[in-house]
């Protein structure tokens, strides 16, 4: 082979080998780091791990949201249209979080079955409706329709 | 009539951009200097008409014609007239023409300053930047035409303007964003006209160069203000989520500057010629990337806008073709246009490699969060959320490595350096750096080594800066005669990396030393965080011209001196029923002090208790102003007189060349 030639493909070797350590270590390091998304239906069927950072999504039961009378905790109920999931949360819910409409919420499932969220998200637009959840939901149609179970 | 004047001024635009993307090229080579000439006026036409039909649609706006169906979505009638005018790009549609009127300004800016570029360049440059004004042509008119109308049957009103886009920061927020994303057009016209051209020189850089910073200063500006509104107006006191949508701008951005470094080192050195090249490719189709992502619905965000599937599929489309052909091209020619140097270890191309590859890193590394899960999603392997421990695993240590070589690398020679003067150069910023890095945590609460490591970063890139300008001014009759003889590349090059500095040290500072309490407090109630006493004095109603608010009323004192009143509302905007945060912040060049309404706990008695948000943010305002400071820079390095020097020099050799002739 001609002596550039070699050198080219040596460094093309070179090049893919760093690559691909480059790319099984960030796989790795996403293992460690991604949350999977489950739907409530997930949680009653037990296929979700305890105490794992996590995101569920669904949409909020009318009237579940309950307040403590001295403290910021909040607990609501969100649901795919099939399953229900209780959510307990301790800071400030966003401003579009209402009864009847789609949250996403990170957190852990704690041993009672009770999701403890540290992050909700509502949208940005009155409009939109995040793809899980829309997906997720039973009747594929966005909140309004599902809740009502 | 008005709107069918903005729809028929659309697809005028299109034909004459249609022309404007065949002739010129054709021209160029068929060597016929009538059909290269057609560029200019062309690429002005385009703009005009483009120009025409956003006056158009912000007359509808004005007018609140609601027989427009985007002006019904996005706009009602007492709706304040300077959001009625920033309205036109508070939805999709609207946005999308902001972006074509902006893709033709450039073009028009093209054509008019370009004028001294060798005709055959110009043309192609040209005739690119046409055919990138068809695809956005295409994409407005068959899935995003803003002059719907609701016809037969008009709204009597329409539905609001969304309330967190009515705002001041919202205003110039998507400009300038879109500044920077379409500017980046121009350095890939300039790269594919290279291309086809087959050969790339240093008049060719010194072209792009300027295009490729001004267009990187906007997207600085663009995205510190969407990162700056988030702060303030999200109510949550953050600056950077690793959001997708925050993602996309990045990438762009991060390639850009990768761009401008190396197109320095074309310029100067006639190096990296090919890798400029794919870089400059690389940057406009991460800008592509970046509005398929947002826009396609494919990724779940905060700010995702409401979406169409068929919108997503046509930008991919575009995305693929502009990709692929591009690719393709380069693939072909760049052999032609490649160059072999040689430089030594210790050189600033080497520097400038390093700083090359890390900022790709980067890139790449938020690329593989971002997409991701849209991967994964696709291959059925669950809905996965890539979230910030991940991005802050890869983004924190490399650009702490980027960093360093800055500082190292702006020491260093072009080709080659010798150790000895390398190391002393670097010792004494070295030291002030160390000792920045160790005492100044001692002002704050408690001693943290993280906060040591960070701020020795941004210490030292601060500091290797002003010792360069100090070494560089030493041998002149005086400091002030040494300052004089730098150009203003030079001043424009080390007041963006003091800019990044700052920003390095407002971030550290800001993750270490921030407060963060969310309290149920009543009237009468009273908080401490870091040091300062929050008294609640209860809400009370407040009115605006198209909401009303409760609006709290928190008094903010340290050791018993007051220091701030602030207001935080909570809004009911009168159209959509929607609730809207209103943050109050006492601003400080050392410390924000940030308060947020929650909402009231018993909903039936909002004079009783409230959620509220008290934060003490450190030196949080420091990343907004490294970031001005960057794009500050980079308006002053393009004011060079070297780019108008070239110029005259270029015209001079030209009337020459015609004198003999």
């Amino acid at each position: 082979m001609h002596p550039v030639r070699k050198q080219r493909l040596i460094l093309v070797l070179v090049l893919v080998a760093l690559s691909s350590a480059a790319v099984g270590f960030v796989t790795y390091a996403m293992r460690e780091n991604m949350d999977y998304f489950y739907a409530p239906s997930a949680f009653a069927a037990g296929e979700v791990p305890f105490e794992k950072r996590i995101r569920a999504g669904g949409c909020v039961v009318p009237g579940s949201v309950q307040r403590a009378e001295d403290s910021l905790d909040v607990q609501f109920v969100i649901t795919d249209g099939e399953a229900e999931l209780a959510v307990v949360f301790d800071k400030i819910l966003p401003d579009l979080f209402a009864e009847g409409e789609a949250a996403v919420i990170s957190g852990q499932l704690m041993p009672s079955g009770v999701l403890r969220a540290d992050q909700v998200l509502a949208k940005h637009d009155e409009n939109y409706t995040p793809p899980e959840v829309a997906e997720s939901m039973v009747s594929h149609e966005g909140c309004t329709d599902g809740a009502k179970i | 009539m008005i709107p069918e004047l903005g729809h028929f001024a659309l697809i005028v635009g299109l034909l004459l951009s249609l022309a404007l993307s065949i002739l010129p090229i054709a021209g160029s080579y068929s060597a016929r200097p009538l059909w290269m000439e057609a560029a200019r006026p062309l690429a002005l036409g385009v703009f005009a008409f483009v120009f025409i039909a956003y006056v158009c649609l912000t007359v509808a706006f004005i007018q609140s014609d609601f027989t427009v169906n985007y002006v019904a979505q996005n706009s009602n009638s007492i709706l304040p007239i300077y959001y009625k005018i920033t309205a036109v790009w508070g939805g999709h549609e609207g946005s999308i023409l902001l972006w074509l009127l902006i893709q033709a300004g450039w073009a028009a800016a093209v054509a008019l300053f370009g004028r001294q570029l060798p005709p055959e360049l110009l043309a192609r440059v040209l005739s690119v930047l046409g055919m990138v004004l068809i695809g956005f042509f295409l994409f407005i008119i068959l899935t995003s035409n803003p002059f719907d109308r609701t016809l037969p049957f008009p709204p009597m009103e329409g539905s609001d303007l969304n309330p967190l886009l009515q705002d001041p920061g919202m205003i110039f927020h998507p400009p300038l964003l879109y500044m920077g994303y379409v500017g980046f057009s121009v350095a890939f016209a300039f790269a594919i006209a290279a291309l086809l051209g087959g050969h790339l020189d240093a008049v060719w850089a010194r072209w792009a160069r300027p295009w490729t910073v001004v267009a990187w200063a906007f997207l600085t500006l663009g995205i510190a203000l969407g990162s700056w509104w988030a702060y303030y107006e999200l109510g949550w006191g953050g600056w950077w989520f690793w959001d997708p949508v925050e993602n996309a701008s990045l990438m762009p951005w991060l390639v850009g500057t990768a761009l401008m470094h190396s197109l320095a080192v074309t310029e100067k050195r006639g190096l990296f010629k090919s890798w400029t090249i794919l870089l400059a490719i690389f940057a406009f189709s991460l800008s592509l990337l970046g509005t398929f992502l947002v826009r396609s619905g494919v990724i779940t965000s905060v700010h995702a806008f409401a979406t169409d599937p068929l919108r997503g599929s046509f930008i991919l489309g575009f995305l693929a073709v502009v990709v692929g052909i591009s690719l393709l091209l380069f693939a072909l020619r760049a052999p032609a246009v490649s160059a072999r140097s040689v430089f030594s270890f210790r050189s600033l191309e080497t520097f400038l490699l390093g700083n090359n590859i890390l900022l790709i890193l980067i890139m790449a590394m938020v690329l593989t969060g971002t997409l991701y899960p849209l991967v994964a999603d696709a291959l059925n392997l669950g809905k996965i959320s890539v979230g910030p421990p991940f991005f802050n695993l890869f983004f924190v240590p490399l650009m702490v490595v980027l960093c360093l070589l800055l500082g190292m690398g702006v020491r260093a020679n072009w080709k080659d350096s010798r150790w000895d003067k390398l190391l002393s150069a670097w010792r004494l910023p070295f030291l002030a750096a160390l000792v920045v890095a160790l005492v100044w945590p001692l002002a704050f609460d408690h001693y943290h080594w993280g906060a040591v490591l960070g701020l020795f970063i941004g210490a030292w890139v601060f500091c290797a800066s002003l010792a360069d300008i100090v070494s560089k001014t030493r041998n002149a009759k005086s400091f002030v005669a040494g300052l004089k003889r730098q150009r203003a590349s030079y001043y424009g090059m080390h007041l963006a990396h003091i800019g990044l500095a700052v920003a390095v040290l407002g971030v550290v500072l800001t993750t270490v030393y921030s407060v963060e309490e969310d309290l149920r407090m009543g009237a009468g109630d009273s908080h401490k965080v870091a040091g300062y006493d929050f008294d609640f004095g209860g809400v009370r109603l407040a009115q605006g011209p198209n909401y009303r608010a409760f609006e709290g009323v928190i008094h903010v004192s340290k050791n018993g001196k007051p220091v701030a009143e602030l207001y935080p509302q909570k809004r009911n905007y009168f159209s959509g029923g929607n609730t809207m945060t209103e943050a109050a912040i006492d601003t400080g060049l050392f410390r924000d002090i940030y308060v947020a309404l929650g909402e009231p706990l018993d909903r039936s008695n909002p004079s009783g208790d409230w959620a509220v948000r008290l934060q003490y943010k450190a030196f949080v305002v420091w990343i907004w102003l490294g970031a001005l400071l960057m794009a500050i820079g980079g308006g002053i390095a393009v004011a060079d007189k070297r780019y108008r020097k070239a110029r005259a020099a270029r015209e001079a050799s030209l009337s020459g060349n015609l004198a003999a002739a």
